[in-house]
């Protein structure tokens, strides 16, 4: 039936809302599943405030201390620390900087060894890609804790931690940049007797270095966020001084640290972005890794979300 | 006569080839001397010498086999009843913090939902509505989780509670962006008929901007999810609550074989709920290229 919107009278629309019942209200069904997860979704939460023993009384306590700190935190100063603060900082970017590093360049042997086009036996790639996940799995936090315990206080352990997880992470992401190379380069290097060495050297890894450095900047970034709070157990850096000054209840010192972090954070974002972009022309693929701004979808997905 | 020619347009290609080449190798030497300064700059700032990590990194070693529990084939159930003699506390504490991440996501996307449309530049009534809520977002989300636990365990007491609200705060500041981000990527045409016909603020955001990007909304959601349950993991380690705690105790304490027993645990639940959160999002991007 063909119909003009001036046409339209009410016996039509009731004709029409017969026979699309769906493109003018949600149907009985719909609405009893829609109002069961709401009140699923409701009790659920109702649970939880239970189980974590949450009382009016000591959100009101809670709100009324919290709302103290928040004003103590402004206005934000140094007091004749700025520079001790300073330094701690630069410690923590230093510790990103190195971890960064040293697992880059662990990372790339073992990238290779990762890359099913590389090394194409599943049962010896199989036990290295799973480490890969048990690095990546356990938190910088949890193995800053366990160098503190095992190398003692300081930057190293923060160092190390970092290092350790991001060697998982890099590893992944070097094996899968390695695997989805051009074959044609390669076997062009075959082809003129290369061997297997110079296969890599001249075929793989001028496809696959650009990828690389584009996910260490990336990395660099992310792991300058969490190098800020390795220092809550001792890892070094800006976060021991941080857990003291909360500690200690000196809140304008901790909004001082605070913005310090959200500064530097975000002058190295900056940094990262522009090499990125600018030197290496990579810099618009996001790592398909799990870190605080990059979701991690398949390719598949990815055209989809953006 | 030709090959006079060709000749020197290869001695031109050569020149340009050589010429090239010079850039490149003196671009290659300035970047590796700035890069030599901030490696030194940060070795010294970080105490970081060869010695240091020469001594270190036997101990290293060391203290990773004593975290390897004793597990002889003769009596293996035996061995993993003692390795595991924490099992359903630890369990109970795992729990905690599924429900520290489910519950911090849920908040997380709520708070996100609300703050994300007056911080998207093509929504926002106003460009300083969209700055300041824009901003407001990105702070949030810069701050680590763990430091609003620090600053939550003072005010609200130890426990999940205090886990719960650090990462519902920090979730709403990257959900916040991303939905924000999601917003700024939809077809204008839509808002248009909508506006068209009259529909005012919310009428726009219901009929022309949700439909658009709830698809978006909930794999950035199922995203957060994933996040929130490794940060729920550690807020224990300031004493917001979940397994977290016992891990924080079980390292500082030298319990070297609950270490590899909770961080076991640790990492099968994540890759658990990995594997969920992936399940659901291809269904939902499934359906969604159906249409």
């Amino acid at each position: 039936m063909s119909l003009s919107a001036a046409a339209i009278d009410t016996g039509q629309l009731s004709v029409l809302r017969e026979r699309h019942p769906r493109a003018f209200s949600l149907t009985p069904r719909e609405r009893a599943i829609r109002l069961a997860l709401l009140l699923g979704l409701l009790a659920f939460v109702l649970f939880c405030l239970y189980r974590f023993d949450v009382t009016p009384a000591r959100i009101m306590n809670g709100m009324d201390r919290f709302g103290k700190i928040a004003g103590a935190l402004f206005p934000p100063t140094a007091r004749d620390v700025f520079w001790d603060l300073f330094k701690a900082m630069m410690e923590s970017v230093a510790m990103a900087f190195l971890g960064t590093l040293i697992a880059a360049i662990i990372a790339v042997p073992l990238g290779f060894l990762g890359a099913q086009n590389v090394l194409p036996i599943r049962l010896l790639r199989f036990p290295i890609r799973r480490s890969f996940d048990f690095l990546r799995g356990t938190d910088a936090l949890v193995w800053a804790l366990v160098y503190v315990r095992a190398v003692g206080l300081g930057p190293l352990a923060g160092v190390l931690a970092i290092a350790t997880t991001d060697i998982g992470i890099f590893a992944k992401l070097f094996a899968e940049a390695i695997e989805n190379v051009e074959r044609k380069q390669v076997e062009g290097v075959r082809a003129a007797g290369g061997s297997a060495v110079k296969t890599m050297r001249f075929g793989i890894l001028p496809q696959v270095l650009p990828i690389m450095l584009s996910n260490v900047l990336y990395m660099f970034e992310s792991n300058t966020r969490s190098a800020t709070i390795l220092g809550i157990v001792g890892a070094g850096g800006i976060g021991f001084a941080l857990s003291d000054r909360i500690r200690a209840h000196l809140w304008d010192e901790v909004g001082f640290i605070i913005i310090m972090i959200i500064v530097v954070v975000a002058l190295i974002d900056f940094l990262s972005h522009m090499l990125r972009t600018k030197v290496i022309k990579a810099g618009t693929n996001r790592p398909l890794v799990l870190t605080e701004d990059a979701p991690t979808f398949s390719d598949a997905d990815r055209g989809k979300s953006r | 006569m030709q090959a006079e020619a060709s000749s020197a347009q290869v001695k031109r290609f050569e020149e340009e080839f050589a010429r090239l080449r010079k850039q490149q190798r003196l671009q290659l030497i300035g970047f590796a001397i700035v890069f030599l300064v901030v490696f030194k700059f940060a070795a010294d700032i970080s105490n970081f010498t060869p010695q240091r990590l020469a001594a270190g990194l036997p101990r290293i070693g060391e203290y990773l086999s004593f975290t390897l529990p004793e597990i002889r084939l003769t009596s293996l159930f035996g061995d993993v009843a003692y390795w595991y003699y924490g099992f359903f506390r630890w369990l109970g504490l795992l729990f905690d913090t599924i429900l520290i991440a489910l519950m911090a996501t849920i908040f997380g996307a709520i708070g996100g939902f609300i703050l994300c449309f007056a911080a998207s530049r093509n929504l926002a009534p106003h460009f300083w509505v969209y700055f300041v809520f824009r901003r407001l977002a990105e702070i949030a989300r810069t701050v680590p989780e763990i430091v609003y636990a620090l600053i939550f365990v003072v005010s609200f007491g130890i426990g999940p509670f205090a886990g719960f609200l650090a990462l519902s705060v920090h979730a709403t500041g990257a959900l916040g962006k991303l939905f924000a981000e999601a917003n700024e990527n939809l077809d204008e045409r839509q808002l248009e008929g909508v506006r068209a016909t009259g529909g005012n603020w919310f009428e726009v955001i219901r009929f022309a901007v949700l439909p658009q990007v709830l698809p978006n909304f909930i794999t950035y959601t199922l995203w957060r999810l994933e996040l929130s349950i490794r940060s729920a993991a550690i807020v224990g380690f300031v004493g917001a609550g979940g397994i977290g705690q016992e891990l924080y105790h079980a390292i500082s304490f030298n319990y070297y074989e609950d270490v590899s027993a909770i961080v076991l645990m640790i990492i099968l639940t994540i890759t658990m709920i990995d594997l969920i959160c992936e399940k659901i999002r291809h269904r939902i991007i499934g359906k969604e290229s159906l249409h």
